[in-house]
């Protein structure tokens, strides 16, 4: 009812290529996009910020660059945290060395980096793919974390071995270090996130978004459709990799504060991909789903039992969240392994049936 | 275009054993044989998926030499595969895009914008896909994922994938596999309308001897590897060998 498509006709390609050729679906995301650009400021807690909506976005946009290469082009990577880092430490040097340079631009720059990184880290998935091209990734995950250890430069050799995030502003208003008010970083975060994404949307449903499902489809049909496979898996690579990159540095500077080698470790990279899988491979909606339940899950067990008086101890909360996500992950794997974007588009797809069952 | 004197072995497996032959513009090739004969190998040598050990491949009058496969598809040689290879989580109209990647050049910023030339380019091609839908007749699946289609419309869609290429030859690997005599027929239909009005010169492996000796301009017949008829179709149906190779010899 509320979703009905008739009356909606197409008369030009233009108007057939909308990002929403459903009415009702650009109204929906204006309603979200309300929602994130103005209700939540208005009412949110500093503690919403810091601990829900910022965190959200930046596991989001982490989980949008590890799904271009995993769940559009196809090959798996288990170095997401490593290339966040980079990200992260690009940053960094970037706002200590240039203290004058503006921080949108330092945390786009830093991006370049980690696709630079991400690249050479890339090029074994031009011989091996698959499981081994994870364990190659993995050998990258590793490796990096060691070197951001062992490399004092990267963080201007302070006696901690972490980055401190320095005060920074922009146009007068701190946006980086511990000044910075919750709603700018927010809002920072949110212009940033905003933007990938759009970018990440065009991409992904134009001719190189094509290229890379072709290749995850089948590599040698592809090869046989005249693509190019070096390309098309390098391209993916360091797309994915400057989003990933970008989305550390926001996850360091505009949310963590600090951050040490280990912060960037394997765990990082299982918590992006596993957002990834529990939102849908291959879906741009997915990656929000999933960082919404993420990261609201141990935040909704930790405040919801004392709500109804159940006294429940913190690590009891930690061991909860844990089980739960194994539990879910294994549940949407079996029983819809495109995720929680898939399960959003049969619902739509009911609706717009609805009341008919065909 | 023109095959000579090609082999290809596999280790000590001789696939294809000093094989000439050539295709006329314009004109529908058939490749048959019994199984395992080489046919599929030769279609692999043809569009670069396999190099030859021995002999060339002369394509427009120039030789050939050490390439890859997009390579092959950008001088205008395109294929269909024996066991149907689309790209399963992607649409109709996606798949047959996809083909279209080779004459798309718009690259990653204008993609990032999307509005602008990357869609004007987009749309440029959406016609000439709609073109090819149309011809194909496969509008009402245009948003199906090819995966959830029945056999033979998915050989049809891939046929509209390689015919989205512009190819001046084009490989078909068995079209008709696993068709029944309807689906068949249309897909006769399809290819001699591709060969009439667009000029495609098209080289076809077929089992169906019906279907072949009704399609196909000129026959080459390969048994282990080798050669042992080309011709009209007339002329290769009462060859004493081909006969030999079809139907055995009495010991």
């Amino acid at each position: 009812m509320l979703y009905r498509t008739a009356g909606q006709f197409k008369t030009s390609y233009a108007a057939d290529h909308a990002l929403f050729p459903v009415r009702q679906d650009a109204w929906l995301l204006g309603v979200i996009l309300l929602f994130a650009f103005v209700i939540f400021p208005l009412t949110a807690s500093e503690f919403t910020f810091k601990a829900l909506l910022t965190p959200v976005l930046v596991y989001s946009l982490a989980a949008l660059g590890l799904n271009i290469l995993t769940g559009y082009a196809g090959q798996l990577s288990l170095g997401t945290g490593a290339f966040m880092g980079v990200g992260a430490y690009a940053c960094f040097k970037l706002i200590t060395i240039f203290p004058e340079m503006n921080v949108l631009v330092a945390i786009l720059a830093s991006g370049f980096f980690s696709a630079a990184v991400g690249v050479a880290f890339g090029l074994p998935s031009l011989r091996i793919k698959g499981f081994y091209l994870a364990i190659a990734t993995l050998a990258a995950q590793f490796f990096l974390v060691w070197l951001f250890e062992k490399w004092a430069w990267l963080c201007n050799y302070s006696s901690s071995g972490s980055i401190q995030v320095p005060t920074v502003e922009m146009f007068g208003t701190p946006v980086f270090g511990p000044n910075a008010l919750a709603i700018v970083q927010y809002y920072f975060v949110l212009g940033v996130v905003a933007l990938i994404t759009i970018a990440a949307i065009n991409i992904t449903r134009g001719r190189i978004g094509r290229m890379w499902k072709a290749v995850r489809d089948m590599d040698i049909a592809a090869e046989l459709v005249g693509i190019n496979l070096m390309k098309a898996k390098l391209s993916a690579f360091a797309v994915s990799s400057y989003v990933v990159g970008v989305a550390g540095a926001l996850f360091v500077f505009l949310w963590r504060g600090a951050a040490e080698p280990v912060a960037f470790d394997i765990a990082l990279s299982f918590r992006v991909l596993f957002i990834a899988i529990i939102g849908g491979l291959g879906s741009v909606l997915g990656n929000f789903l999933g960082a919404i339940l993420i990261v609201a899950l141990p935040v909704i067990l930790n405040t919801l039992p004392a709500t109804f008086g159940i006294p429940i101890s913190s690590a009891m909360v930690e061991h909860l969240n844990t089980m739960i996500v194994g539990a879910l992950i294994i549940a949407i794997l079996v029983i819809e392994p495109h995720g929680l974007a898939r399960f959003w588009q049969i619902i739509r797809e009911k609706l717009i049936m609805w009341p008919f069952p065909h | 275009m023109d095959v000579r004197n090609v082999s290809l072995s596999f280790g000590g497996v001789r696939a294809i054993t000093d094989i000439s032959f050539d295709v006329k513009v314009g004109e529908i090739r058939a490749i048959i044989g019994p199984n395992g004969a080489g046919k599929t190998s030769m279609l692999n040598v043809i569009n670069g998926f396999y190099t030859p050990q021995e002999g060339t491949i002369w394509f427009h009058g120039k030789e050939r030499k050490g390439m890859r496969p997009h390579h092959a598809v950008r001088q205008g040689i395109a294929r269909t595969f024996q066991n149907v290879a689309l790209f399963k989580g992607m649409s109709t109209h996606d798949n047959i895009m996809t083909g279209r990647s080779v004459h798309m050049h718009r690259n990653l910023f204008w993609q990032m914008l999307w509005h602008g030339p990357a869609l004007a380019e987009e749309i440029e091609h959406r016609e000439k896909v709609e073109e090819i839908i149309d011809f194909l007749e496969i509008q009402h699946i245009r948003r199906t994922p090819v995966g959830k289609l029945p056999y033979g419309l998915q050989k049809r869609v891939e046929l509209g994938r390689a015919l989205a290429m512009e190819p001046s030859l084009l490989l078909l690997d068995e079209p008709m596999a696993g068709m029944n005599l309807e689906e068949k027929e249309d897909m006769s239909r399809f290819i001699i309308d591709v060969n009439r009005q667009r000029g495609t010169t098209i080289a076809l492996i077929e089992h169906d001897m019906g279907v072949v000796m009704d399609l196909s301009d000129r026959v080459v017949v390969l048994d282990y590897g080798e050669k042992i008829a080309d011709g009209t179709p007339d002329a290769v149906k009462s060859d004493s060998r081909v006969i030999d190779a079809y139907l055995g010899v009495a010991h």
